[in-house]
């Protein structure tokens, strides 16, 4: 054999190769789900209702993250490499709701489906479709179950909120807003929290939404206001936090806690009194709704359509709470479990 | 010739007519010199006095300020900084740095947690395990900065993403709840427990950094081993020729460090109630814990600064923090504030290095 004819045969065999792997990367269509973090349980959990979603539907899925909460550039990455990589959709849960628009901008114009998982983009009709709880909705709840509880004593009330980020991220001002509106606390712009001019707000801190925020936040509020009676949290981890501080002060028994969120770890904290009420949110069905409507996409062109009434596919909200009150619907801790995530 | 020099029969009669000062260094500026020299003798005053005012300027901004209840809330704040500052600390001395530290506060706390509640060891027993496995981490970053000759910042750059991605492996990033290590492990939450004199709470944490702080500082500056890490930071080359075991050091410093962050993460675990290995500090512990250690006026460069003066740095930006709050201004301004004191500590630090030499 001289080189030439083995450099030919090297040749044909790689090709083959190639064309086989080419052939079998057509046969399969390819989704991204790109979170906010792998670590925090919500996305954790949403990851595995896409997975098992995915395989189910015969879907390719390749999940990326930003390293932590706010990695603006790690999610613009990833959206490049789904890009090249020829997908047919992509999941988002934005870190920055605004700024990620124009790097997903060249992906719907590459024809790839984007779906926002969770936050809704700035516009919100920067993503094809948008798979989300009624943040909103799920703060009115907290909030009209609060203000139900503590009946006549509402009008007094000193309320703490514990809020997510400085940044203000569209998720924390929707259930922000929600609870104070729900509590019957007049607004002012519904697009931002801090606004407001009702004397029963203690204040508003950040959180980051864990456990070390929601407790030293809530430690500089008592700081303020050592008669706090009722406090809203962003989430059940930072609900946790600032059930700590209060207990630090010995007023874990007259005050109210209501979260959003709906984590088994939260339930559990329901059902032992720690937390009044939580708005439970179902991450497995967003993540597993949105790799269907790819592979819908992706059959026949199929856009997904949005919940009537919303300019989003609502997945759903629950009150939970083992002290239900008249006019607001909820569901029991037993019931929260069997529904909780991560 | 009446004036003809006799020989000198004694020294004493030589020096007749000669002037009798005794030798004093030129006198220009010797207010200034003189403050210069007392910085120098006491590194932590610069903090001390920035901590004075910061408190008599938030106590005049807000009523709530000065009072018991919110000072013992801001100790009860920078505790685990603290704590962990002390790590950093002994570190910096010797000229290095650890970005690891947080990381290894979290992932032992974690450690703690799950040894109890997934193994089933005893909560003491698990406690003790923790520690040793933060002292273990704490080696492994000595071994590879003496015996391996790697620059700290680049080593402990990757322990701290080793430390942090195999705690959330490790733990599958799940929480245990403060109801669960209240019943069934409390050892775990001891540091949470306080005492209450006249109705003001203060956490053991509280006590337990300050016993560190003043432990560390007496080992700093009365024992040789102590001495021998100013010595160290100051001109490795040096203390190596005049007897330091240097390789040796380093690495017993850098296992110290890591076992005062496990301390950390244990007193973590009282103050959250809860163990959840998403805790801020592993990302931003480190920061912390050099920011205080910078402002509180040791020298990056090694060899400088005193361990107290960490403290009254913790101190200054949870002052800051707590003041700012209450005040009701933008949480960004904390962090401008606490940068323009980063800024201005290192300037102190090299004036009075430069005026030294």
């Amino acid at each position: 054999m001289t080189p030439k004819t083995i450099f030919s045969a090297v040749l044909a065999v790689s090709s083959l190769a190639l064309g086989a792997g080419g052939a079998l990367a057509q046969d399969m269509t390819s989704a991204c789900l790109i979170t906010k973090t792998d670590t925090n349980p919500f996305f954790v959990k949403m990851k595995e209702g896409a997975t098992a979603k995915a395989e189910e539907l015969g879907i390719e899925l390749k999940s990326y993250a930003g390293r932590i909460d706010g990695d603006h550039e790690g999610q613009v990455a990833a959206v490049e490499a789904c890009i090249a990589d020829g997908a047919k959709g992509i999941l988002i849960t934005a870190s920055d709701t605004k700024a990620i628009v124009d790097a997903l901008q060249p992906a719907r114009d590459a024809g790839i489906l984007v779906i926002a998982l969770d936050t809704p983009l700035d516009p919100i009709d920067a993503a094809d479709a948008t798979f989300a709880t009624d943040n909103f909705a799920a703060g009115e709840l907290i909030g009209k179950w609060a203000a139900a509880t503590m009946g006549d004593a509402a009008a007094d009330a000193r309320i703490a909120m514990l809020d997510l980020a400085i940044s203000q991220p569209s998720v924390g001002v929707l259930r922000d807003q929600g609870f104070l509106q729900g509590f019957g606390v007049e607004l002012g712009d519904p697009a931002r929290w801090g606004d407001e001019e009702d004397p029963r707000i203690v204040g508003h801190e950040v959180t980051a939404g864990n456990e070390e925020g929601g407790l030293t936040a809530m430690e500089a509020l008592l700081a303020k206001d050592p008669d706090i009676n009722v406090v809203y949290t962003i989430n059940e981890p930072a609900a946790a936090g600032a059930y700590e501080a209060l207990k630090a002060v010995g007023r874990e028994a007259d005050t109210l806690i209501v979260s959003v969120d709906g984590g088994c770890p939260g339930v559990q904290n329901v059902q032992d009194g720690i937390i009044g009420a939580t708005s439970q949110q179902y991450p497995l069905l967003m993540a597993s709704l949105g790799v269907k409507a790819i592979a819908a996409f992706a059959a026949d062109g199929t856009m997904p359509a949005a919940t009537e009434g919303k300019d989003f596919t609502d997945t759903g909200v629950a009150l939970v709470t083992d002290k239900p009150v008249d006019g607001v619907e909820s569901i029991d801790t037993a019931e929260g479990m069997d529904k909780c995530w991560g | 010739m009446a004036n003809e020099p006799k020989s000198a029969s004694g020294y004493e009669e030589g020096l007749k007519g000669a002037s009798e000062t005794v030798a004093s260094f030129d006198e220009s500026g010797r207010m200034l010199k003189k403050i210069h020299h007392w910085l120098h003798q006491t590194p932590s005053a610069v903090p001390m006095i920035v901590l004075i005012v910061a408190v008599i300027i938030f106590a005049l901004l807000s009523d709530n300020f000065f009072r018991a209840t919110t000072i013992s809330t801001i100790m009860q704040q920078i505790a685990i900084v603290g704590i962990i500052g002390c790590a950093q600390s002994l570190v910096i001395l010797t000229a290095g740095i650890d970005l690891s530290v947080g990381a290894i506060a979290v992932f032992s706390s974690v450690l703690m947690g799950q040894f109890t509640f997934r193994y089933g060891i005893p909560a003491p027993a698990a406690i003790a395990l923790g520690l040793a496995c933060g002292a273990a981490m704490g080696a492994i970053n000595g071994f590879l900065i003496a015996r391996l000759k790697l620059p700290p910042f680049i080593v402990t750059l990757g322990t701290w993403q080793i430390f942090l991605a195999a705690n959330f492996i490790f733990s599958a990033n799940e929480t245990i709840r403060s109801r669960e290590i209240g019943e069934q492990a409390p050892a775990l939450q001891f540091w949470g427990n306080s005492i209450e004199p006249g109705g003001v709470k203060v956490l053991y944490a509280v006590f337990l950094m300050i016993a560190l702080v003043a432990l560390m500082a007496y080992v700093l500056r009365q024992t040789a081993w102590g001495r021998h890490i100013y010595a160290l930071g100051d001109d490795a080359e040096a203390a190596q020729l005049s007897g330091v075991r240097t390789t040796r050091m380093l690495i017993q410093v850098y296992t110290l460090a890591g076992l005062f962050c496990a301390i950390a993460g244990w007193v973590m675990i009282g103050r959250f109630g809860s163990v959840s290995p998403t805790a801020s500090t592993g990302q931003l512990g480190n920061i912390q814990s050099i920011t205080a250690v910078v402002i509180g006026g040791i020298s990056l460069f090694g060899g400088r600064g005193s361990i107290v003066g960490m403290f009254f740095g913790a101190m200054i930006v949870g002052v800051f923090e707590m003041g700012l709050r209450l005040v009701g201004t933008d949480p960004q301004w904390t962090f401008f504030l606490i940068g323009v004191l980063i800024i201005f500590a290192v300037a102190v630090d090299q004036w009075i290095r430069k005026v030294s030499s």
